[in-house]
């Protein structure tokens, strides 16, 4: 890999990182792209190009280039759709408020605990999601303390005000739907935001307090800019597989919290309306594009992985 | 009150991590429940029965043993493949950089169930039959990304005068390559390869969409068995996951440090 020093300056391109004229790169790239190209970009093609065909499974599909199916697929499932962002929204709002004192005791108050709580924020990633989220429906069952405790709090009253459940159990209603989704992608908010946290020198923070800043107005003008990056990948890498998930609205939801992904399983496996599904699943991938470019803008970052 | 205010922080952060670990406390006490029903959802009475019967219900352990054979085969793929992206984008300039570096973006950008129906779409048009290889294809692409990013941050983060050293001491490209890079690129390699096991083992969603009846995995099974009755012994094998991961980042942390200290 080292290139001789000579082979260097024979290149024009920019020096970072190595410049070198070979077949290597394009060798050592060879193989995985053309994975992604062949089972990655080809996919969406072909999706593409089913969503615009009739037909059905037995007789065959013919390239119509009817554009009614997304106009149909959009007027029956827009609520669906809605929902779907929604509650990813909420509950990507909800990580980042979770995960962002955690991350930050971990990364500058921690000391020598650090690894120790790393480890422990990462472990439960490795067990089953499905479990886990089996184990939410232990937790917030009827009877249990969980439920009277939001009972004695009047807690589950604030939550039926807000109309995220329709009565005192807190099972199968929105409230357990954004409880679950917060909680299966928490550590994908709390790992970046870490990784940004940990960068931040904290001689910056203390003489923001030199210079009479207060501690809120020291967190807003120095902490929060300056872990914008984890912020930024921390809320993409959380409300991306959120807005797609239907495993937390099956589980812990009921029939007014389905979500597009549940929609788009049920028409491609169960229905079979193989167009109808690649209508909803190509609208779900263009949302979730111009929401986050739009978001990335926004928040100025372009620097993503 | 003003030792609550300094530790507010700390309160918080403890508080978060309770929510973060309480499904896996759940996940280990009912695993040693024994309930009435054919649903796990009510603590009835203690019980090891399905500790020393891990394979007492019918399929799971096949289900076990299916994920584990995939999960192998889509990590040892996507480790290959994606270190050796890793490395052209961390090494070498190319033409096409920008988009290459797009195209490995994408997929982790697309929701699960884009990415699991656009396979099915392919494979349906191509006429290839649901199962084990359509699963382990879509394993491997889905995995592919997060090794590259994993292994790039590692190649970022090494020091070019340690190759240069290698080189000067007349070593070889082969030898620097075997004998200096590698083992320094080789804890990202580990991380890159663990994720990529974890995500394959837990997968559904993308699953789902390639799988036959014959090749059920341990999520599906799992899937399954929400919609039928929970078997006590989905929660022991949960349980030891959770422990083996445990074991394993920790026992990970700890030759890490080991090895910093022997450096510094």
């Amino acid at each position: 890999m080292a290139a001789p020093l000579a082979e260097l300056e024979v290149t024009t391109a920019p020096p970072p990182p190595r410049a070198r004229r070979s077949y290597t790169p394009y060798l050592l790239l060879l193989p995985g792209l053309a994975w992604l190209v062949v089972f990655f970009v080809v996919p969406m093609v072909a999706l593409a190009s089913q969503s615009l065909q009739t037909g059905d499974p037995e007789s065959g599909y013919v390239q119509t280039w009817h554009f009614q199916t997304y106009l149909d697929a959009l007027s029956q499932f827009w609520p669906q759709f809605v929902r779907s962002i929604v509650f990813a929204g909420a509950a990507t709002f909800l990580t980042l408020l979770l995960a962002y004192p955690l991350a930050y005791f971990m990364a500058q108050k921690a000391g020598r605990w650090k690894n120790f709580l790393l480890v422990l924020v990462i472990a439960p990633f490795f067990t089953s999601f499905l479990i886990r989220t089996l184990a939410w429906q232990i937790i917030l069952t009827d009877n249990g303390p969980v439920a009277g405790l939001a009972r004695t709090t009047h807690f589950s009253d604030l939550l039926q005000w807000l109309q995220l459940t329709s009565n005192d159990s807190l099972m199968n209603s929105r409230f357990a739907v954004i409880a679950g989704l917060t909680y299966n992608f928490l550590p994908f908010m709390i790992l970046p935001l870490y990784a940004s946290l940990e960068r931040l020198d904290h001689r910056l923070v203390e003489a923001a307090g030199d210079l009479y800043a207060t501690p809120i107005k020291t967190f807003w003008r120095v902490t929060w800019p300056l872990s914008l990056p984890g912020v930024v990948g921390g809320t993409l890498l959380t409300f991306i597989p959120a807005a797609g998930d239907f495993i937390n609205s099956r589980l812990l939801g009921n029939t007014q919290t389905v979500m597009i992904g549940q929609v788009i399983d049920s028409e491609f496996l169960r229905i079979q309306d193989y167009s109808t599904a690649a209508a909803l699943s190509f609208m779900l991938m263009l949302v979730i594009v111009v929401i986050v470019a739009f978001y990335v803008r926004r928040a100025g970052t372009e620097e993503l992985v | 009150m003003r030792w609550l205010r300094s530790h507010l922080v700390a309160i918080a952060a403890l508080a978060v991590l309770a929510y973060l670990l309480l499904p896996n406390l759940v996940v280990i006490v009912f695993s040693l429940n024994k309930p009435r029903g054919t649903y796990n959802y009510k603590w009835e009475q203690f019980s090891t029965d399905a500790w020393t019967n891990p394979c007492g219900t019918p399929g799971i352990c096949d289900a076990v043993g299916l994920s584990l054979r995939i999960g192998l085969i889509a990590t040892l793929v996507a480790t290959i493949l994606g270190t050796m992206v890793a490395f052209a984008i961390g090494r070498h300039r190319f033409w096409g950089r920008a988009s290459t570096n797009l195209l490995i973006f994408l997929p982790m950008a697309t929701p699960e169930v884009v990415m699991g129906s656009s396979l099915l779409t392919l494979f349906i048009a191509m006429g290839i039959a649901p199962g084990t290889i359509p699963i382990l294809i879509a394993h491997i692409l889905f995995c592919l990304s997060f090794v590259v990013v994993t292994v790039k941050a590692r190649i970022a983060s090494l020091d070019p005068r340690l190759e240069q050293a290698a080189a000067d001491l007349f070593a070889n490209p082969f030898q620097t390559f075997v004998r200096v890079t590698l083992p320094l690129v080789a804890p990202g390699i580990a991380a890159g390869a663990l994720l990529a096991f974890s995500l394959s083992f837990d997968d559904y969603i993308i699953t789902n969409f390639n799988a036959s009846p014959s090749s059920i995995t341990f999520p599906m099974y799992v899937w399954g068995a929400a919609q039928r009755g929970t078997p006590v012994q989905i929660n022991v094998i949960g349980t030891v996951m959770f422990l083996t991961a445990l074991i394993l980042v920790a026992g990970g942390q700890l030759i890490s440090n080991r090895r910093a200290r022997q450096t510094v």
